[in-house]
């Protein structure tokens, strides 16, 4: 038989309920105060730059983390709550995400204790913002054609090279990043890349802005000319980056994060059509909220297998392909329907600036984070097709 | 195959019971190949043994009093096995049955209406009139559950569907799907629904256990179609080493997740639901949407893998295919239930989609 897949029905514990109607009214506080405009998905995060500070006080970031290390030893259903209240809401989250969802945990189980005891904390605090250090001009899916080398010298590595589609490089303070320590081998072409932690303040990186099709700059060209990483921000295996990247992908692939890049669109055409809806429109949002209410499903349940202790890597994979599939078609589906909507409509103009702008940014949900390509490989294998 | 259900691990005995049946006397190649429905009688009687037909009756209503997870688990399984006796036709109408208290008869029964266009009324000298499409299995029933409107409200009433005219229809994958009408048929007994019960609840108790049994046969059509792509060889290898195959594949692993995600899901919050609120609404509408957008899907990728054999009626995966798409049709279809679920929406407006949607 086929491999089985699960999405067993999780659901979420009363301390989760408590929790969302504190995370509710935080937000709606911060939307009050100006801190950010829930309506406007296209601002820069950098202009709320004390958001991620107070998130930090409130104790949401790090959730799951050892109390040692500045964590709170919550669940990740907890944190799930969390997260997809802060994306409905349109919260500036650029500056903590990345940080809080992959690298601290990778630093927890890779770093040693002086650089847990250093950066955790201040990750906890909403002090740093991380980025991650992947693809180049010619490796992107194919990861592991990386180039840039760290070649060994005294107490530490020098390293050459370019990185590219670099989110956040402009604004980081640290990266977690792959470097060449040895060249592949005959046996395993995934051999001799090294995790490194990179201090952004280090001398010899160069961070040069890239300017994407929606307008914004998000991601970047950093280059690295003798760029020096002492021998402790080595993570992990030297050469076997390849073991650590799997297991780090459920995490990153079937959080909430996968299916509600746009849906604020989705919302504002709900309060377009308004609360008497023809049949067209009423048949095209039933079949969107159907399918959102499927992937949330979906997508709590693997979080509930994280909670377990599992590696739920086909499901996670899974999740985010149907969901990012889902989040690219979503803006057009809506401008389907809005062509319908009236003209006096008092959102229209919200409407239609949001459709623009989730239209532009549709192309790249199927592409950043792992190509639909890519996870329908991971899927393939997971059948026993590979 | 032991895939997710909607039971946790210490209800799967009940679940186990009937894929051992199944497994035993269900086997879809020599179903397939019985022209005669001579596995039919068998697999009833052993199922009956087993009181799985009446799981959702009460002791005091002579059934076996499962609980509701068990009852969505054996439709699951069902589903995986392209079962094609009334096996979910005959919960629904137990079930409808108990909620007013009367005892379930024993033999195979069904529901009417099951259609959210059709009514059938219970007149004052007590005769039920009107007519029901689309009833499943109803030249094989020996009784009807039916949902009735009378003046004051609703009634649930058995009925001995000799005593109705049945014209036969079959649905995509050859089942009965029968017209029923009801011409001042005198009912065996009638009793008022209980208070809060309506069309919809009958109608999202039934697109649920559709849900379950599209997930079950979806989740064959995935394992059937790996097998397959594993031993088909052309262009001198295996079509599974093909990467557009594998990709094909993979959306049929994502269709079958996701029907099996909604409809457990679905099964979950209804054997727990206390009333039908907006939440429980949402949970079984989207599972019948879902499920049944996964159907079409999955049901062309199956084939599409399958090639040319798969569409002759040698080969079993029609079993599956067909009727993953025929059951789409019943209890509402899935656009009959977007219009529903979007009107409910937008009645709630647009900042209280999130609340819904983030409910559990």
């Amino acid at each position: 038989m086929t491999a089985a897949l699960r999405f067993d029905p999780i659901r979420l514990p009363p301390e989760c309920e408590q929790l969302r109607k504190e995370v509710r009214a935080f937000l709606a506080e911060e939307i009050a105060a100006g801190t950010f405009n829930p309506h406007k998905p296209n601002r820069e995060d950098a202009d709320a730059p004390g958001f991620s500070r107070k998130v930090g006080a409130r104790g949401w970031l790090g959730m799951t983390w050892p109390k040692k290390y500045g964590g709170h030893e919550r669940s990740f259903l907890e944190r799930y709550v969390v997260t997809e209240e802060m994306r409905v809401a349109n919260a500036p989250t650029r500056r903590f995400f990345v940080a809080d969802r992959q690298s601290g945990p990778v630093l927890l189980k890779y770093a040693n204790e002086r650089i847990k005891m250093d950066i955790l904390p201040r990750i906890c605090r909403g002090e740093v913002c991380f980025g991650i250090g992947m693809s180049e001009p010619n490796s992107g899916s194919d990861l592991f054609a990386a180039k840039t080398k760290a070649t060994k010298t005294d107490g530490g590595y020098l390293i050459n090279g370019t990185k590219i589609w670099t989110s956040s490089a402009h604004i980081a303070d640290y990266l977690i990043a792959i470097f060449r320590t040895s060249p592949s081998t005959k046996e395993n072409r995934r051999h001799g890349l090294t995790q490194f932690l990179v201090d952004m303040k280090t001398p010899g990186i160069k961070v040069n802005p890239i300017n994407q099709i929606t307008g914004q700059s998000e991601f970047n060209e950093v280059v690295f000319t003798d760029a020096f990483m002492p021998d402790d921000h080595v993570l992990g295996e030297i050469d076997g980056a390849w073991k650590q990247a799997t297991s780090e992908l459920a995490y990153e692939r079937s959080g909430p994060e996968r299916f509600l890049e746009t849906y604020y669109v989705l919302t504002e055409l709900v309060r377009a059509v308004g609360d008497k809806p023809d049949t067209r429109s009423a048949e095209g949002i039933g079949r969107l909220v159907a399918q959102l209410h499927t992937m949330r499903r979906m997508s709590v349940s693997v979080a509930g297998m994280l909670q377990a202790g599992k590696e739920p890597v086909v499901e996670a994979s899974i999740v985010k392909d149907i969901g990012t599939v889902w989040e690219q078609q979503l803006p057009h589906r809506v401008r389907d329907l809005a062509a319908f909507v009236e003209e006096n409509a008092t959102n229209r103009e919200t409407l239609e600036n949001q459709l623009s702008f989730a239209i532009k940014t549709a192309p790249k949900l199927t592409i950043q984070g792992g190509t639909t390509e890519v996870l329908r490989g991971i899927i393939a294998r997971g059948l026993g097709l590979r | 195959m032991k895939t997710g259900n909607a039971v946790a691990e210490s209800e799967n005995i009940v679940v186990e019971t009937a894929e051992k049946i199944f497994a035993d006397l269900a086997d879809t190649q020599t179903i397939n190949r019985d022209k005669e429905g001579k596995w039919k009688a068998p697999l009833w009687q052993a199922l009956t043994e087993a009181g799985l037909p009446l799981s959702w009756v009460p002791e005091e209503f002579g059934g076996s009093g499962a609980s509701m997870a068990e009852g969505f688990g054996v439709l699951g399984a069902a589903g995986r096995f392209a079962i094609a006796v009334p096996l979910a036709e005959t919960m629904l109408a137990g079930w409808l049955l108990a909620q007013a208290r009367i005892s379930s008869p024993e033999g195979e029964m069904t529901v009417a209406p099951a259609s959210p266009r059709d009514r059938i009324t219970l007149n004052a000298d007590g005769t039920l009139s009107g007519r029901a499409r689309g009833v499943p299995f109803a030249k094989a029933a020996k009784h009807i559950a039916v949902l009735a409107n009378d003046p004051k409200g609703l009634s649930i009433a058995l009925v001995d569907a000799a005593k109705c005219r049945i014209e036969a229809g079959l649905n995509l994958g050859g089942d009965n799907s029968d017209t029923v009408t009801f011409d001042k048929v005198t009912p065996i007994t009638t009793k008022p629904a209980p208070k809060g019960f309506d069309h919809n609840a009958l109608l999202l108790m039934g697109g649920v256990a559709r849900s379950l049994q599209i997930a079950g046969a979806l989740e064959s059509l995935l394992d059937i179609s790996v097998r397959y792509s594993n031993e088909r060889v052309a262009f001198e290898k295996k079509i599974s080493k093909f990467q557009a195959v594998q990709h094909n594949l993979a959306r049929l692993a994502g269709e079958s997740a996701a029907a099996l995600a909604a409809a457990t899901s679905a099964a979950d919050a209804l054997s727990n639901a206390t009333q039908f609120s907006d939440e429980v609404f949402l949970e079984a509408a989207a599972a019948k949407i879902r499920g049944s957008e996964a159907a079409e899907k999955g049901a062309a990728i199956a084939h599409q893998v399958h090639g040319a054999i798969g569409f002759t009626s040698e080969h079993i995966l029609h079993r599956y295919s067909l009727r993953a798409l025929a059951w789409r049709d019943d209890f509402g279809s899935e656009s009959f239930w977007a219009v529903e679920l979007g009107k409910l929406v937008a009645s709630r407006g647009a900042d209280e989609l999130w609340p819904l949607v983030a409910s559990r």
